[in-house]
């Protein structure tokens, strides 16, 4: 058979490779900035753009999307060419993709700082840059799909599989998430409300580290694992397995980042049985990449391409038995809300993704230069000095979380609780963050030693623009390998099969929390935000509150004796009904804020928000000096209720011609009421609107009952 | 808006019990055709990393 001289593109590789290396230093100092922020609350600098509400979400954002997302596209460009035996389907579609996505990074690194968020986690960004993703993502597919369809390779590797059940599913996950009501060009509000926003949000949150951080790692590590280690992958057949099973179970897992909260029992109890199950993809796909070095475990010891790879592969498995262990309620019930959680996702990211890059990068740049790796001394320091990151990051998260959560649930002798004081339970554990940003520290100086290893090798080799391969084409007729093999050669069919397989658990947990009545009880009382209220709240989302303060009440007897002792309610479906979007939050570095209407008066949010460690001393929380300066726009106040009325909140028809009128009325009660305790404030400036909107949180229930079943 | 196409839609409560008894029987078949899979076959698939026509002497070894 005459074989085809064609040629692979590196150039789209390697400009992937180099944005992947800033956007980690970049996204990675970010994030010990953050670190630092929360036990020296300085560094928040009194300005809005650096404080830790909003450089938190930029933080997650660049490491994820821009690091690790570039990073991903660097792996697949390179291992889809040489698995496909074809150059990519388009030249121009590779470079639409590549700035096309940059752009977007780019947007988001502006607009987030700026604070024009959704507050959606990993979902923050606003609905134009949404739209943006959703095109250059449709880009990527395209030229993957492509690519696929002209291939000299009959049978799909699996690799190729987990980027293709990749591409399909964070499609779905990123369109039906982001699905908004534009305000104006950089505002919005959720569709959803409530207890069905905050599933949507953790189904597409819980599968974004899946089909995002996971399964296109998965399949960078069933093709460069075997190329670094020089053999076979150990189970062909595990990996298929691994494959279905995975895509198929993953997607049910969501709900267990809502254990014990308003959401209703079943959802909850699906979502831990489906995440246990989990357990056995993962431990078979861990496994599968382990064995592959069987009988090569010596060289394990002097490459550091399979000393990154075999601890990437390590963390993947840990954390993959961690989070199905964090999804039991008895664990949860511990760990929700803690810095346990933060030190579960840093073993994902920092050892499966950073790690399992990192080998991939030492492993593919010397190749695409045509030299040697310019040091492997630097690159075993690298790696120790990395693993010492991780581990300075993770055990002292693992500690503070654990001691922060049983101090909440203390009680003395008398059946109070001992810690009266959350402050207390954040102080105690600063030790802990600090030691946290010396691993940081650690895990990032590892990263910039590799990015002097990998300039000095590429200055050392050639760089390879095009490298030239001879393959044989395609043949039209299959081997005989029954019905699965007939699929692998259908790649069509196979992605419908794919996306069937991860509609199948949203649809099952999402459809029904839509449209049955009794998932979601009714409570009279509960009554739209007012006009002022609605600002405040929008205020509350721009700066990023979220991420230090949660709104649910989870029906413990140590969290209903602290958030609402004189009326012991916990938080219930029905109080979220107009919240768009809900505001649950998935940390609480401060005290829950659902019962906090009506605790204190409004002189104290006034001096707190000013200078918290004045009014709890030694308070973490940094200040916010603008919103005392900056006025609300009162021109968005009838663009925002028509926008919620839209969504289904049930404001009276025409109601936006009068709303200003409201929100003065309201506006000037507060200012007066400042104004009597010696503080002068414009009615119109954010501080206002802001302690209109704490002081309504979970105030409608005092004066309630409820109708329908309680939750 | 959305609750009301769910809604419109006819049987929708079947929908996720169809596509549920589809994935499942796949899986049982998916199960069966693995473990009875040509042995050949499987090794050549795994062997697809190796085969992408570029000349193994063009490949530097790291060490």
């Amino acid at each position: 058979m005459e074989l085809e001289k064609i040629s692979y593109d590196n150039k789209i590789v390697k400009a992937f490779i180099i944005v992947t290396v800033i956007f980690g230093i970049v996204g990675m100092t970010v994030g010990l900035l953050a670190a630092i922020q929360l036990f020296y609350p300085l560094w928040n600098f009194d300005l809005q753009y650096t404080t830790f509400g909003r450089i938190r979400p930029l933080h997650t954002n660049a490491v994820i999307f821009a690091f690790v997302g570039n990073a991903m596209f660097a792996g697949v460009y390179y291992s889809m060419q040489r698995l496909l035996k074809t150059r990519m389907f388009s030249d121009m579609l590779s470079w639409v993709h590549f700035w096309g996505w940059q752009l977007i990074i780019l947007a988001a690194a502006i607009t987030l700082p700026l604070g024009l968020t959704t507050s959606k986690e990993y979902a923050e960004l606003e609905w134009p840059i949404d739209i943006a993703i959703a095109l250059i993502w449709v880009v990527f597919g395209w030229n993957m799909i492509g690519t696929i369809l002209k291939r000299r390779e009959r049978h799909m590797y699996v690799a190729i599989w987990f980027y293709i059940a990749t591409f399909i599913t964070v499609a779905v996950l990123h369109i039906v998430n982001s699905f908004e009501i534009p305000v104006t060009l950089f505002k919005s509000y959720s569709w959803y409300a409530g207890v069905q926003d905050a599933l949507v949000q953790w189904w597409y949150g819980h599968n974004a580290v899946a089909f995002f951080l996971t399964t296109p790692f998965l399949g960078l590590m069933y093709y460069f694992l075997p190329k670094a280690a020089d053999r076979p992958v150990y189970s062909y057949r595990l990996s298929i397995v691994h494959f279905w099973s995975l895509i198929f179970i993953y997607i049910w897992a969501g709900p267990h980042h809502l254990l014990y909260t308003a959401l209703p029992d079943w959802a909850q109890s699906l979502g831990v049985v489906f995440s246990i199950m989990l357990i056995a993809p993962s431990w078979g796909g861990m496994l599968n990449g382990l064995l592959t070095l069987r009988g090569a475990w010596d060289r394990v010891r002097e490459d550091p391409v399979l000393k990154f790879m075999v601890v990437a592969v390590t963390a993947y498995g840990m954390a993959t038995l961690e989070g199905p262990l964090l999804s039991l309620k008895n664990v949860n019930a511990i760990a929700h809300f803690t810095d346990w959680i933060i030190a579960h996702v840093h073993v994902g990211g920092l050892g499966w993704n950073g790690f399992l890059i990192f080998g991939i990068f030492y492993w593919m740049v010397p190749k695409m230069w045509g030299t040697k790796l310019y040091s492997t001394k630097l690159a075993n320091v690298h790696f120790w000095i990395g693993t010492l990151g991780i581990m300075f990051y993770a055990l002292p998260m693992y500690i503070a979380g654990v001691v922060q959560s049983l101090m909440w649930k203390e009680f003395t002798p008398d059946g109070f609780i001992t810690y009266q004081n959350f402050l207390e339970t954040t102080t105690q554990i600063l030790p802990m963050y600090m030691l946290r940003a010396v691993g940081g520290t650690l895990y990032l100086t590892g990263v910039f030693i590799m990015t002097y290893n990998l300039i000095k090798t590429a200055y050392a080799g050639k760089f390879v623009a095009n490298e030239e391969a001879e393959v044989a084409p395609m043949t039209r007729t299959a081997a005989s390998g029954g019905w699965h093999h007939a699929l692998e050669g259908k790649p069509v069919l196979f992605t419908a099969l794919a996306l069937v397989a991860i509609l199948i658990g949203g649809i099952i947990e999402l459809v029904p929390t839509f449209l049955i009545k009794s998932n979601v009880p009714t409570i009279a009382s509960v009554k739209p935000y007012t006009p002022l209220e609605l600002h405040g709240r929008d205020i509350y989302i721009r700066e990023g509150c979220v991420g230090c303060h949660s709104q649910m009440v989870r029906p413990f007897r140590s969290e209903v004796q602290r958030y609402d002792p004189v009326n012991g309610e916990y938080s219930k479906a029905g109080e979220f009904v107009y919240d768009h979007p809900f505001l649950w939050g998935s940390k609480r570095t401060g005290p829950d804020l659902h019962r906090t209407g009506g605790k204190y008066a409004d002189s104290w949010h006034y001096r707190h928000m000013l200078a918290p460690g004045d009014v709890s001393n030694g308070s973490i929380m940094p200040a916010y000096p603008w919103l005392y300066e900056q006025m609300i726009d009162k021109e968005e106040t009838p663009g925002k209720i028509s926008a919620l009325r839209t969504v289904g909140v049930p404001y009276a028809e025409g109601y936006e011609e009068t709303a200003n009128d409201d929100l003065d009325k309201q506006a000037a009660r507060i200012s007066e009421n400042l104004q009597m305790e010696g503080y002068e404030i414009a009615p119109e400036a954010e501080i206002v609107a802001l302690i209109a909107y704490l002081q309504r949180l979970g105030i409608d229930i005092q004066s309630e009952k409820v109708a329908g079943v309680p939750n | 808006m959305y609750k009301d196409i769910l809604k419109n839609i006819d049987n929708i409560a079947i929908w996720p019990t169809i596509s549920f008894v589809i994935f499942f029987l796949f899986f049982l078949g998916l199960l069966w055709w693995v473990f009875t899979a040509d042995k050949v076959y499987l090794s050549n698939m795994s062997d697809k990393p190796f085969e992408d026509g570029v000349k193994k002497d063009t490949e530097p070894d790291l060490k």
